[in-house]
């Protein structure tokens, strides 16, 4: 589904990704860990094509399309999910009324009919379910005056919604409590399915105890240095970054 | 021409969308002001002596006043020499009894406009004055209002029809030697509307004005005089557009609002005079003086208003709160794209016991558009337990625009309560990003993000207004992102 090839990304003029590979398969959940600073949300973001980040060596392809020439809104809609480590604030624009413009405009680009009000209300209903998030959040202005764990959820809750077929998941974990943490996990994991891929950025291994990932990569200094399975993430957590960093540089 | 500005329309969809020009014969004075051309308006008029009076005293005054340069705008001078101060559509020298008798190209014109003017429009609810250039030209309705009791008509009809009424108000808000602009208009007026709402009577409809420049190097100087007797309620909807031209056309209306004991006026107004090209060359200078007057008791007048268009708006729908109890609102949406410039805000004069006064102003700018809020709350001595609430927000796109914010409270007693709140933000770069990954074009999301910002003002207007409003927000803010 994706495959990342010798990938370098500059920010400013800064070099910050030198050289990353990776490869995800439908199907798949991938945890990218790794010391801050060590490019992890500059990953994140060069997949959801923010602005200000420069690829200026390396492929990336989604799909078997060529994703480093598509407009932010093209990828959404060809199916890539950012949950945002920040989801921003709109005020004034109610939170279902975005979402149903979202959604209607993946239709549209599909060439699906959009979905009428009540087509639409019955989907939110069935899925506001998943990450137990408040009902009155709903038609709110847009994660304005939401708590961290409420913006976190709303996030799950768009992605359950709009049903993307790669989610980047930014440090989904921060800020969050134990519950809320374990509602955000089990809201995840009922969206794995067969063909859809998961990529996990996290610094912190705890969320990978409720959400069990097929692959875990260590990424440092701009370029995965080491990829295994669920161990390595415990691994990490016991012994830290530096003794990874210092096999590589042995290697 | 009008089908060329329509291909026009569907090549460029940005540009301005109401720039057609309708060939008709008009009956112009030429160009330049002296007591004989203001003697020629009120001839023209057939107006009693007490009026040409009236606007020769504005003359002499304007004659020996300054033009005011403290706005934040920059303009070059005008040569008031240059404006032809009269133009009137030659087919109404005989009035039209009906609209069968109205000019059909005015009609044509009117429907592009998308002006309700047939009776159809009855469903709707509207009556409609429109001021085309000098004149009024048709009004709708009248006799459905006037079974009401409701006065509604062109502003020169009610200086024949209704003199006293006329002479009792007229200038009772804003006095003939008021400001540079005030005193002008009132030494040249043309028409404008009149409106009177009797004793205890809820006006059946919403009344509304449309005002189009059409002749070029014309001035339009119109005058909107509404009263709202004790206990009446009245809503009033006023839009504007011109053609594009390539020189500068000035607008420098009056409109006085008079709200008696336990009356309550609200006012709308979507203003979307021609701009200016993207390049700053052309479009009205909208230098227009509004001010409502809560003279009785209990009294509420409220002011909102979107602000499109114009090369150059400058403007301040004010109240005066003499009533006890009386209550000024002012919400304002002010766009300002390429070489725009705004200047506009609100007085909010407090002088009765209780009052109250809310103003909620949002500033867009965008390309080298210029945005200014300027506003006085003023609390006098004898104002206990005055409220005033103001915000204002300012929303900057991209990074050659500029937002300014002037606000001036002067509070003389102590028991007002004035309260202020400002905020200027970027169009966030995040907030697009977050919307277009979400699947949202970037033009729908800068339309979603702006419509959010305005929501407060939006919901002041009335619906169908409100749908309008956003799609004149969308079309002049096309673009301008990205």
């Amino acid at each position: 589904m994706l495959e990342i090839k010798n990938l370098h990304v500059t920010i400013d003029g800064k070099m910050i990704l030198k050289g990353l590979d990776l490869k995800v398969n439908a199907g798949e959940v991938h945890a990218i860990m790794g010391p801050n600073g060590s490019g992890k949300s500059t990953l994140a973001n060069v997949l959801a094509g923010r602005d200000g980040y420069v690829v200026t060596d390396g492929t990336i392809t989604y799909q078997g399309k060529n994703l480093v020439e598509m407009a932010p809104e093209v990828r959404a809609c060809e199916g890539i999910f950012l949950a945002f480590q920040y989801p921003v604030e709109i005020p004034g624009v109610n939170n279902i009324y975005m979402l149903k413009a979202a959604m209607n405009a993946i239709r549209a680009y599909r060439g699906e009919p959009p979905l009428d009000a009540v087509e639409f209300l019955n989907l939110i209903k069935e899925k506001v379910k998943l990450v137990n998030l408040k009902e009155e959040l709903l038609n709110r202005s847009v994660n304005e005056g939401f708590s961290g764990g409420e913006k976190k959820r709303n996030e799950i809750f768009q992605m359950a919604v709009l049903e993307p077929k790669l989610a980047i998941l930014d440090e989904t974990d921060s800020g969050l409590d134990i519950d809320a943490l374990k509602t955000v996990a089990e809201g995840v994991n009922s969206l794995r399915h067969h063909d859809r891929a998961i990529i996990i950025v996290t610094h912190y291994q705890r969320l990978l105890n409720y959400i069990v990932p097929d692959q875990v990569h260590v990424l440092s200094d701009g370029k995965i240095i080491k990829s295994g399975h669920r161990e390595l993430a415990l691994q990490l957590e016991e012994k830290g970054y530096e003794w990874v960093k210092q096999e590589a540089a042995a290697a | 021409m009008a089908t060329k500005s329509q291909d026009v329309e569907t090549l460029v969809k940005k540009e301005y969308a109401h720039g057609f020009v309708t060939e008709i014969d008009a009956d112009t004075v030429a160009p330049g002001l002296n007591e004989d051309v203001i003697r020629l308006i009120s001839h023209k008029k057939n107006e009693p002596e007490w009026l040409l009076e009236w606007r020769l005293k504005a003359y002499r005054h304007w004659l020996t006043m300054e033009e005011p340069k403290w706005a934040h705008v920059h303009y070059n001078p005008i040569d008031f020499q240059e404006i032809s101060y009269y133009s009137a559509p030659k087919s109404t020298n005989d009035a039209p009894k009906s609209l069968d008798e109205v000019d059909p190209k005015l009609l044509e014109t009117y429907e592009k406009l998308g002006i309700p003017l047939h009776e159809q429009k009855m469903l709707a609810g509207v009556a409609v004055d429109a001021v085309f250039d000098s004149v009024s030209v048709a009004t709708t309705f009248k006799k459905k209002l006037a079974e009401a009791g409701v006065i509604f008509c062109p502003f020169s009809e009610a200086v024949q029809e209704h003199p006293e009424l006329v002479k009792k108000y007229l200038g009772s808000v804003v006095p003939a030697a008021d400001n540079f602009y005030a005193a002008l208009n009132s030494a040249v007026f043309t028409d404008g509307s009149f409106c009177y709402i009797p004793k205890n009577t809820r006006c059946p409809m919403e009344l509304s004005t449309y005002f189009r420049i059409n002749a070029s190097k014309t001035g339009q100087f119109e005058r909107t005089l509404i009263v709202a007797d004790e206990g009446s309620h009245v809503s009033y909807l006023e839009g504007c557009t011109a053609p594009m031209r390539d020189e500068n056309q000035l607008h420098a209306a009056v409109v006085e609002l008079i709200a008696l004991d336990n009356a309550t006026i609200k006012y709308s107004t979507v203003q979307n005079w021609y701009p200016g090209d993207e390049n700053g060359k052309g479009g009205i200078y909208n230098f227009v003086t509004k001010r409502g007057d809560c003279r009785g008791v209990n009294s509420h007048i409220s002011w909102t208003q979107v602000e499109t268009g114009s090369a150059i708006t400058w403007k301040y729908p004010s109240c005066l709160l003499k009533g006890d109890n009386s209550v000024g609102e002012f919400y304002s949406v002010a766009v300002t794209n390429n070489y725009q410039q705004a200047d506009t805000g609100t007085k909010m004069i407090h002088l009765g016991k209780n009052t109250r006064s809310t103003i909620i102003s949002k500033g867009i700018s965008a390309g080298h558009g210029q945005n200014a809020y300027r506003g006085l709350v003023k609390i006098s001595k004898n104002a206990a337990n005055a409220r005033n609430y103001t915000q204002c927000d300012s929303l900057l796109m991209g990074d050659r625009c500029g937002a300014h914010t002037f606000p001036y409270i002067e509070a003389r007693n102590a028991s007002a309560q004035v309260e202020h709140e400002a905020t200027t933000s970027k169009i966030g770069d995040d907030q697009l990003f977050y919307c277009m990954q979400r699947g949202i074009a970037e033009e729908d999301a800068v339309h979603m993000i702006v419509n959010g910002f305005c929501k407060e003002v939006f919901k002041e207007l009335p619906m169908e207004f409100a749908v309008e409003a956003q799609k004149l927000l969308s079309v002049t803010l096309e673009g301008a992102v990205g």
